[in-house]
């Protein structure tokens, strides 16, 4: 029993910490229509600023800072809201697949900063003895792991209200307008470069802040968590649980990460060991076959968009 | 929802606008004045450079030569949400509205400067926001009952009709107050009942002092409301007068007949 209830924990510190980068990612595709195919790099950005603002001093390895965990926290936003204004400066002037091939290279060429600039990032080896925030309050694995869901519970929960104040909002409804018609939505007024620069920043700040909390939880940071796979993982979530949906943008992170660690499981026991090494391939064809149906049968997602944009705009 | 009307001044003002892509010149060389509370009528056969003007005026297009004046202040330089905020307001000759939100939503949009448009505001001062929005969701809400919309005013704007996405163009832009609206074909794919609502509701408004500039290819709607008429043809303007005028001139009648063998 305490077995499954450690587990339960886990999954949903994992799941929940995806959640709140699938919160970005459905500012920028959801409302605004910003095709980024660069997730996993953001969420690396974030991982590794936690990483060195948080973690012990090294031999030959920048950092050592040793700071709180919060500052720690806002520092990842920080770094990522700052990499998507660079990224977004150049880039947001770019329409759909464009900018999504743009996003999808900047990506890739993080993930191999991280790789190769040793300096900063300790190259393949990562950065490790990241502390955990929850270990001093605690003692014992479930106490701490159950610590730590509070505080991600608590933090995703800020970032969710958040953010339906903002979406659900004048705000919002820019958003969506330039989503819907950017030419018509700048004849009426609307800004279209500010508005998408606005919604890619504060969207690149949760997926910061979605690596932080990982760095903090899993307490060491390789270059090999950032590889594509994640954004697309990320984009799945968003797609099974509902674009233009907050909740669900949480539920689909629960469900497609459930989907994929049963699924790692029940490979693992039904698959023969001589074949197992393909296991993870089998996991990426799972994750493109539900979204494939997803598309087909539920374009729209679990929980659908709403076409109220504003709160205060209900009829 | 009454525009002030300036006497007779020029409200909007075209020196020399010309437009030309590569060799071809859409608009060349087209002047005009349009007066405070007219009705202008822009017209002419297909390809002579309407919808190319109006997207020079509005700032979709950059122009290559002349100027454009709202109120003696130049707005060919400014970006469209510029031109928008300067006072210029233009609906699309193929409507384009915001499809997955109300009608009452796409109505809201419209506003310039809206407090609540500052993400920030949202978080920090909720009730500056939330009064803001009662305002506006009022006026919208008049304005929609005023285009005849109130019926469906809660649907989302893909579920209207052609004619009904033409007063809803025309309620978005309604809710600005703007010195001058620019239709783009607005009886074009409409009903003839509905048209006489649109043809209605221009008239109305131009009583209330709004200013308009329309392009139109029903010569019965361009001949009864619209005063002074535009005629374009390959890009020039060849007359500039009054309905009957136009009807007689014999550039214009070429323009119209003159391919004919």
């Amino acid at each position: 029993m305490i077995g499954v209830i450690s587990y339960l924990v886990f999954f949903l510190i994992l799941a929940l910490i995806f959640s709140i980068a699938v919160l970005g990612l459905n500012l920028q595709w959801g409302y605004t229509g910003l095709f980024n195919a660069g997730v996993a790099g953001f969420i690396a950005v974030g991982a590794y600023t936690m990483a060195i603002m948080t973690g012990p001093s090294r031999e030959a390895v920048m950092g050592g800072f040793e700071l709180p965990f919060v500052v720690g926290l806002l520092g990842a936003m920080c770094t990522a809201g700052f990499a998507a204004l660079v990224v977004g400066l150049i880039t947001l002037r770019l329409k759909d697949e464009y900018l999504a091939v743009a996003t999808f290279g900047i990506a890739v060429t993080i993930q191999l900063v991280c790789l190769n600039w040793e300096y900063v990032t300790g190259g393949t080896l990562g950065l490790i003895s990241i502390p955990n925030p929850a270990k001093p309050l605690t003692d014992g694995p479930l106490a701490q792991n159950s610590v730590f869901l509070l505080i991600v519970v608590g933090v995703g929960g800020i970032a969710f209200w958040s953010l339906e104040r903002i979406v659900q909002s004048p705000w919002g409804r820019m958003l969506k307008a330039i989503r819907e018609d950017a030419d018509a939505a700048a004849s009426l007024g609307k800004s279209p470069t500010r508005i998408r620069l606005e919604s890619f920043v504060l969207g690149c700040m949760l997926m910061g802040l979605s690596g932080a909390l990982y760095v903090a939880f899993i307490g060491y940071v390789s270059p090999s968590d950032f590889l594509p796979i994640v954004t697309f993982q990320i984009w799945t979530m968003l797609i099974v649980g509902g674009s233009a949906n907050n909740r669900g943008a949480v539920l689909g992170a629960i469900i497609v990460w459930g989907v994929w660690t049963s699924s790692g499981y029940v490979i693992s026991k039904l698959v023969p060991t001589e074949i197992q090494a393909q296991g993870g391939a089998m996991q990426a064809v799972l994750i493109g076959l539900i979204l494939v149906l997803m598309l087909l049968c539920r374009p729209r997602g679990l929980i659908g968009e709403r076409m109220n944009v504003s709160r205060h705009a209900r009829i | 929802m009454t525009a002030t009307v300036s006497g007779s001044q020029t409200v909007l003002q075209l020196e020399g606008v010309t437009k030309r892509f590569g060799g071809f010149t859409a608009v060349d060389n087209v002047s005009f004045d349009l007066p405070a509370g007219t009705i202008g009528g822009l017209i002419g056969p297909n390809g002579a450079g309407k919808t190319t003007l109006f997207n020079t005026l509005a700032g979709m297009i950059q122009l290559d030569a002349g100027q454009v004046v709202l109120n003696r202040t130049p707005i060919h330089t400014l970006p469209p949400h510029q031109i928008f905020k300067a006072g210029l307001a233009r609906t699309f000759q193929i409507p384009r509205p915001f499809r997955e939100m109300t009608v009452l939503e796409n109505v809201m949009t419209a506003p310039a400067n809206q407090a609540g448009e500052k993400f920030w505001n949202n978080l920090l001062r909720p009730r500056k926001v939330a009064r803001e929005e009662q305002a506006l969701r009022e006026q919208a809400l008049s304005i929609i009952d005023f285009c005849d919309l109130s019926r469906v005013s809660a649907d989302a704007a893909a579920s209207l009709s052609g004619g009904q996405l033409k007063l809803l163009e025309l309620a978005r832009v309604l809710m600005s107050e703007p010195e001058i609206i620019l239709l783009d074909e607005p009886a074009a794919g409409v009903n003839p009942s509905l048209m006489v609502t649109l043809v209605d509701k221009i008239t109305e408004l131009n009583r209330r002092g709004y200013t308009f500039l329309i392009i139109e290819h029903n010569m019965d709607v361009v001949m009864s409301i619209c005063d002074p008429i535009m005629v374009m043809a390959r890009g020039r303007l060849i007359y500039h007068g009054d309905a009957a005028g136009a009807r007689q001139d014999p550039a214009v009648l070429d323009a119209y007949l003159g391919d004919l063998p």
